[in-house]
C-alpha cells in the first residue's frame, strides 16, 4: 500500500493486507540501496502467521517518493512516522544492514514502541571503505560491483540458491542498478558517519537478536563484539555459509532464527 | 580501489549454481530423481506452498538438479533467474504464455527455426495469438509492425536458415521505445559466443537439446530472465504487475521486483501447462555445459576450415556463413560475434536435388539426421526431407534451393570432415551430370 508520510508517497508492502489494529506488527527495514523486496519470503511468512507486516521502502528507494534521508537518526525519526500514519503503537523492527543501524536507533529512542529488535548483517560502527563511498558518490557501477561480490560469502559467488532458479548474485545486482542516481551515496555515507550504534545498543530495552553471517565480509562477525556487548541479554545467531546477504543466502534459517524474538 | 573480478565464463560454465553436496560431499551435481519432498512438519509445508521458504515441492514445479542448471544458465548468461523446460519450444511457449494472452500480438523474425515458426504461425493464432513476421535484417521492418496490443519482438541470434545476424542492439531500441521486451532465442550461438542481455535483449530462449548439452542425447529448454525490462512502466503487463488471482492476489512486480518474469514463468505456466525438464535431462545438460567454452571453440574452429575447404570447390555456389566475404551480415557479425557465428550454416551445390541427395547419401563421417549442435558433423539435404512439401519456387522465398546442403559442424579432426565432404562432392557431381 501507499501512504503518505512527511508529504512523500510512501510505499508499504503489507502482503496485499490492511492493517489490523488487533494484530502484532513487524516492520522489515532493508539495506543500502535495496527495496522491499528482499524481505518477500519473511513478510510473506509473518502475515500469514497472524502478524500485520511492514516491509518499507524508505523515501527515495522502491516505490517511495522523495529524497533519501541524510543520516539513521532522520532514518529512524521517519520510521516513527510510518508508524504513527498506521496508527501502530509498538512494533518488532527487523532490519538488515542500513535497516538494522535503523532498527537499533528506534530501539534506543522509544523503546515502549519496539517490542523486538532483530538486527541482520549487521555491526556498530558500519564504516564504509573509501572505495565504495567514492564510487557510489560518482555513481560508478563498480560500487554496485564491490557490494554485490563483497556482499556474498565467497561459496555464494557462484550461486547455490535454495530458491530455485533464482541466480541471486544477478538478482541482487539489479536491485542495485534499479536505484535512483545518488541514493547508494547517501545510505552508504549514513553508514559510515552513524557513530551512536554502542550508545543507542545500551538503552534497548526489548528482546534482541543479531543474525550473522558466518562469512560475512561487510560486517564481519568479529566486529560485531562491541554491539553484543552493549545490548543487554543480546541473542545471536551466526548463519554457516551465509555472508552479509542473508536473507537471499540463508532465507529459511533466517526466519527460523526470527522465531526467537517474534 | 577496483571492484574484484566476477568469476569468468568458463568458470561458471563449471561451478554457477552448485555447491558440493552437503549430505554425502558428491561433487557432481547429484541427480535428484525424485518426484516429491518431504515436508517435515505442516507448517514447513504450509510455508513452501506460500512462498516463504526456499525448497522443493514437487519436481514439476523445481527440482534441485534442476535448479543447479537453472542457475548456471542465468549466471552466463548475465540475468537473474531461468526455468529449465521440457524443450526449447517449451521455453518458448512458457515465455509467450506468462506475457500475455487472447487479443495479443507478437512481431517476430521471419528467419526462425521451423517449430517455432509453426508455433507462432499456425498454432497460436487459435488461441487468439497473432504474429507479423518481418525481415530479420531490417530493424525498421520491426517497428513498423508493432500493433496497440503488441506484447514482444521476438528473433533468432542468427536466423534459420541464412544466418542473418540479428541486430539485437537496434531492435532492442525499438522494442524499448515502444515499451516492449526483445526476446531472443540464442540456440546456435550460446553464451560463449554472444551475450544478447549486454547488448540490450531482455529474456533469452535456449534450446539446450543443442550446443549447451552438445552431445545429441538429451531434449531440453531454457528460458532466462534478463531482469531489467521495467513491466510496470511499460503497463502492457498485468500478468505481472496486477493481482493473479490464481495465488492469491500476489502482484508478481511487487513481490519479486527484477525476477518478477521467471516467477510468474514457475507460479503459473510451469506449474498449469507442466512442461518441465527431467532431472536426468538437467544432469546431462549441465556435463555438456562444463565444457561449453572448449568445444564452442573448436565447433567455430572447424566450421571456419570446412567453409574455407568449401569456398574452393567449383561445384559450391554459395557458402552462407556470416564471417565470409558476401554475407549481407558481415560487418554486424564482426561487431556482434567477434567469436565466430556458430557451426551451423548452408551451402549450394550445382545440380539441383538431384546432386543434394546423393551428396548427402555418400557421406560416412556426417550423420544424417535432423538436428544440429551435436559434438558428431551432421548433414541435412532441407528439399529432400524437413522442407519435402514445398516446390522450387515456395523453397526459394526461404532462401533455400534444391541444391542446398545445411552442415552442423562437429568437434571430429577436420581432415577428416574434408575427406568426408569430397566424397559427397564426387557423388553430387556423378549426379549432377558429369564427373570433375
Amino acid at each position: 500500500m501507499h501512504i503518505e508520510v512527511a508529504g512523500e508517497s510512501t510505499y508499504c508492502y503489507t502482503n496485499s493486507r490492511n492493517i489490523d489494529p488487533a494484530k502484532p506488527s513487524i516492520v522489515f527495514i532493508h539495506g543500502s540501496g535495496m527495496d522491499h523486496t528482499v524481505w518477500t519470503l519473511a513478510s510473506r511468512h509473518f502475515a500469514r502467521h497472524g502478524n500485520n507486516v511492514v516491509s518499507v521502502d524508505l523515501p527515495g528507494h522502491g516505490r517511495s517518493s522523495g529524497r533519501p534521508l541524510a543520516s539513521i537518526e532522520a532514518m529512524a525519526a521517519w520510521i516513527f512516522e510510518v508508524l504513527d500514519t498506521l496508527e501502530l503503537s509498538q512494533a518488532a523492527l527487523v532490519g538488515h544492514s542500513l535497516g538494522s543501524l535503523i532498527a537499533l536507533e528506534c530501539a534506543a529512542r522509544h523503546p515502549e514502541r519496539v517490542r523486538a529488535l532483530a538486527l541482520v548483517g549487521t555491526t556498530s560502527p558500519m564504516p564504509v571503505s573509501d572505495a565504495i563511498l567514492d564510487a557510489a558518490e560518482a555513481d560508478d557501477h563498480a560500487a554496485f560491483d564491490m557490494l554485490t561480490q563483497w556482499g556474498f560469502s565467497k561459496r555464494h559467488q557462484f550461486g547455490g540458491n535454495r530458491n530455485s532458479g533464482i541466480w541471486m548474485i544477478g538478482n541482487t545486482l539489479r536491485l542495485y542498478e534499479r536505484s535512483k542516481p545518488g541514493v547508494l551515496h547517501h545510505d552508504m555515507r549514513a553508514c559510515n558517519e552513524y557513530t551512536e550504534g554502542t550508545a543507542a545498543a545500551a538503552k534497548v530495552t526489548c528482546p534482541a537478536l543479531l543474525i550473522l553471517g558466518a562469512e560475512d565480509r561487510l560486517t564481519p562477525v568479529r566486529s560485531t563484539r562491541a554491539l553484543q556487548d552493549a545490548i543487554p541479554n543480546a541473542m545471536v545467531e551466526v548463519l554457516p555459509g551465509a555472508g552479509h546477504t542473508i536473507m537471499v543466502e540463508a532465507p529459511n534459517a533466517m526466519l527460523d532464527a526470527l522465531h526467537q524474538v517474534i | 580501489m577496483a571492484a574484484p573480478d566476477y568469476p569468468g565464463l568458463d568458470t561458471l560454465a563449471l561451478h554457477a549454481g552448485a555447491q558440493p553436496d552437503p549430505t554425502t560431499g558428491a561433487r557432481a551435481t547429484p541427480i535428484y530423481q525424485s518426484a516429491s519432498f518431504c515436508f517435515p512438519d505442516s507448517d514447513y509445508a504450509a510455508s513452501l506452498f506460500n512462498i516463504e521458504r526456499a525448497g522443493h515441492v514437487y519436481s514439476r514445479l523445481s527440482n534441485p538438479t534442476n535448479a543447479v542448471l537453472e542457475e548456471r544458465i542465468a549466471a552466463l548468461e548475465g540475468g537473474v533467474g531461468a526455468i529449465a523446460t521440457a524443450s526449447g519450444q517449451a521455453a518458448l511457449h512458457l515465455a509467450i504464455i506468462t506475457l500475455m494472452g487472447a487479443g495479443s500480438h507478437i512481431v517476430a523474425s521471419a528467419a526462425l527455426y521451423g517449430g517455432s515458426h509453426n508455433l507462432l504461425a499456425y498454432t497460436l493464432p487459435r488461441f487468439g495469438i497473432e504474429t507479423t513476421f518481418v525481415d530479420p535484417r531490417d530493424p525498421q521492418a520491426f517497428a513498423n509492425a508493432i500493433q496497440d496490443n503488441t506484447r514482444l519482438i521476438f528473433g533468432e541470434t542468427l536466423g534459420n536458415p541464412s544466418l542473418d545476424v540479428l541486430n539485437i542492439p537496434a531492435i532492442a531500441d525499438i522494442a524499448h521505445t515502444a515499451g516492449l521486451p526483445l526476446m531472443v532465442d540464442s540456440t546456435t550461438t550460446t553464451p560463449y559466443l554472444i551475450k544478447p542481455f549486454e547488448l540490450g535483449a531482455d529474456i533469452i530462449q535456449h534450446s539446450a537439446t543443442k550446443f549447451l548439452s552438445g552431445h545429441g542425447i538429451v531434449i531440453g529448454g531454457l528460458l532466462v530472465d534478463g531482469g531489467k525490462f521495467d513491466w510496470d512502466s511499460s503497463g502492457k503487463f498485468p500478468t505481472l504487475s496486477e493481482p493473479y488471482k490464481g495465488f492469491h492476489n500476489l502482484i508478481f512486480t511487487e513481490e519479486f521486483g527484477p525476477a518478477a518474469l521467471i516467477q510468474r514463468a514457475r507460479k503459473e505456466g510451469l506449474r498449469d501447462f507442466g512442461a518441465c525438464m527431467a532431472p536426468t535431462s538437467a544432469f546431462h545438460i549441465l556435463q555438456g555445459i562444463e565444457t561449453l567454452s572448449v568445444r564452442m571453440k573448436r565447433h567455430v574452429e572447424n566450421t571456419r576450415a570446412i567453409t574455407a575447404f568449401l569456398l574452393e570447390q567449383d561445384q559450391v555456389v554459395r557458402v552462407g556463413y556470416p564471417e565470409l566475404d558476401g554475407h549481407p551480415d558481415q560487418a554486424l557479425a564482426a561487431e556482434l560475434l567477434p567469436n565466430g557465428c556458430g557451426a551451423v550454416f548452408s551451402f549450394d551445390l550445382e545440380g539441383g536435388r538431384n546432386a543434394g541427395i546423393a551428396f548427402v547419401d555418400a557421406l560416412s563421417v556426417f550423420s544424417h539426421l535432423a538436428n544440429i549442435g551435436d559434438a558428431k558433423s551432421l548433414v541435412i539435404h532441407p528439399a529432400s526431407t524437413t522442407h519435402h512439401r514445398m516446390d522450387a519456387e515456395a523453397l526459394a522465398a526461404g532462401g533455400i534451393g534444391e541444391g542446398t546442403i545445411r552442415l552442423s559442424i562437429g568437434l571430429e579432426d577436420p581432415k577428416d570432415l574434408i575427406a568426408d565432404l569430397k566424397q559427397g562432392l564426387r557423388a553430387a557431381a556423378k549426379a549432377a551430370g558429369g564427373a570433375r
